[in-house]
């Protein structure tokens, strides 16, 4: 499919997907308006509520709040992973030492740590930052040790040939394998890192998008709600068209996946 | 000293080659074999599939440890890896996250060499491999025969005594077997390294070789034949495939593997 067409075709659902909300809305079907007001806002109220955001300004600063939140998550997050996934799957007596542990916490619904994030770190943006750094970590921690334990055997056994040192293999066939993994799981990592921002704001700040949802919420602000939700969207999507930039220009060795044209 | 000079570059004797199997049993893949190269001449050791000469060519590039017997080179016992030895292997063995020329010069870099210089020799072997404008390709950009001539400079950059190749062209197709095989033998003729060629195609082996070692079916496998390959070099791999001579050697041969390969054909296929 043509590049242009396919946009076309994704402008089109969204246009038919706001207009069954407006009409649906708007115009009682059979005597019944389906979508009521009140629970469901409607796009006019949604897009004014968005306009004067921007238009205010007020919008940025939460915005910005939620950036500097997600990507303080996603470097510390992507840190300590990349350390200790390579610590553990170069020692593997700490890893099986660690194993049932590193398991438990893993299983945790890290939205139960938030109030302890919260109580400890503050109303401020690092709670919000403990939360997400607690979901990449997860993510990167794991990609790292496989990474480093799944290097090919004969592209190891080439570098002893080749006369590498433990440092030079570990330079030039352990970590390269290990930021592979990490990068081919950029997009999970990012888009975590982003949730544990706005779920932190959503259980208790003073700024940033979830704060925005809440705040709508608590006042029963359908439209707020709804706008907050697709900025929110805008954001990711923005975020993610970043990622997909940078992983491009890191794994250029890489062969290309299946090509998306059928 | 004269004494030096006859010291064989490789030297197996008497090795045996167990491991240890999860079930708790041992299984011995290679049984006493015993092998001299000498500096400069070119073996080809043949058997059929599964019979541990891929196993024996690891020990004598010192990655795998014999559980029994000496492996010498060039007189001392070997010590952890073979720093004699290039070794050229069956699968791909690039760095997928380096360049061609990367990969060619990472050998010397890693000896210490500056950047600069690796990479300017590097390019040099790239061409003579006929690669020269491939250096900046990553390995999946380049076709398996490509990927091997890569892997073949990468290894010769560091001018090892020894060569030692796993099947090298095992996944080439015939056409790029053959233009490899001659590639292989141009280098080897300027300054005629010790190789180790393992190999089971036996005409490829008659076709490169100045011997042909070969081993019986596994488990417990032994060397059990060794001849000599009478062709003048320099040998083009396709016109000598049509010598009388070569037809004599391979119906020899082919007579004592033959057996070899049916048993080790049972083996594979058997409960």
């Amino acid at each position: 499919m043509p590049r242009s067409r396919l946009t076309a075709l994704q402008i089109f659902v969204a246009i038919i997907a706001i207009a069954l909300w407006y009409l649906l809305s708007t115009y009682p079907v059979f005597g019944k308006i389906l979508l009521p007001p009140f629970f469901f806002s409607n796009p006019v109220d949604v897009a004014q509520q968005i306009i004067a955001w921007f238009v205010s300004g007020v919008i940025w600063k939460h915005l910005w709040v939620t950036l500097i939140e997600s990507i303080l998550a996603f470097v510390l997050g992507s840190i300590g992973g990349v350390l200790i996934g390579f610590w553990f799957a170069r020692q593997p007596r700490v890893a099986a030492v660690f194993d049932p542990y590193v398991k438990m916490i893993n299983a945790l619904p890290r939205v139960v740590l938030a109030p302890i994030f919260t109580l400890w770190l503050g109303l401020g943006i690092w709670s919000k930052v403990a939360l997400g750094v607690t979901l990449v970590f997860f993510i990167v921690f794991f990609n790292v040790y496989q990474g480093v334990k799944e290097v090919s055997p004969t592209v190891l056994a080439n570098a002893r040939m080749l006369g590498m040192s433990e440092r030079q293999l570990l330079r030039h066939v352990y970590w390269p394998s290990a930021l592979s993994w990490m990068f081919s799981s950029l997009h999970t990592s990012v888009g975590f890192a982003v949730v544990g921002a706005v779920v932190g704001e959503y259980l208790g700040s003073a700024a940033g998008l979830g704060y925005l949802i809440q705040q709508a919420e608590g006042v029963f602000d359908v439209a707020g709600v709804f706008a907050g939700m697709f900025v929110l969207a805008a954001f990711v999507i923005v975020i993610d068209a970043v990622v997909s930039m940078v992983e491009k220009r890191l794994l250029v060795w890489r062969p290309l996946a299946i090509p998306d044209e059928v | 000293m004269a004494e030096n000079a006859a010291k064989p570059a490789v030297g197996l004797s008497d090795v045996s080659i167990a491991f240890r199997l999860a079930s708790g049993g041992t299984y011995t893949a290679v049984e006493r074999a015993t092998l001299r190269i000498a500096d400069g001449e070119f073996v080809a050791l043949v058997g059929p599939t599964g019979c541990g000469k891929s196993t024996l060519l690891n020990v004598t590039a010192g990655l795998v440890a014999p559980s029994a017997g000496r492996v010498d080179i060039f007189g001392s016992p070997i010590a952890a890896v073979n720093r004699q030895a290039g070794y050229l292997f069956q699968a791909d063995a690039l760095f997928p996250w380096k360049t061609a020329l990367e990969n060619v010069a990472i050998g010397p870099e890693t000896s210490g060499m500056p950047s600069a210089e690796a990479r300017a020799r590097a390019q040099g072997w790239l061409t003579r491999m006929g690669l020269g404008a491939f250096g900046d390709r990553y390995p999946h950009m380049l076709s398996g025969g490509q990927r091997k001539r890569v892997g073949l400079a990468q290894v010769l950059i560091r001018n090892p005594k020894i060569l030692l190749m796993d099947e090298p062209f095992g996944p080439l197709d015939a056409q790029t077997r053959q233009i490899m095989g001659n590639l292989l033998l141009d280098l080897w003729s300027g300054d005629r390294k010790a190789v180790l060629f393992v190999t089971h195609d036996l005409e490829e082996a008659i076709a490169l070789s100045d011997r042909v070692v070969i081993m019986s079916a596994g488990p417990a496998a032994r060397v059990i034949g060794d001849w000599r390959v009478p062709l003048a070099r320099p040998r083009d791999i396709s016109e000598i495939k049509l010598a009388h001579a070569f037809h004599e050697l391979h119906r020899d041969i082919w007579h004592t593997l033959k057996a070899e390969v049916i048993k080790g054909y049972a083996q594979s296929e058997g409960t």
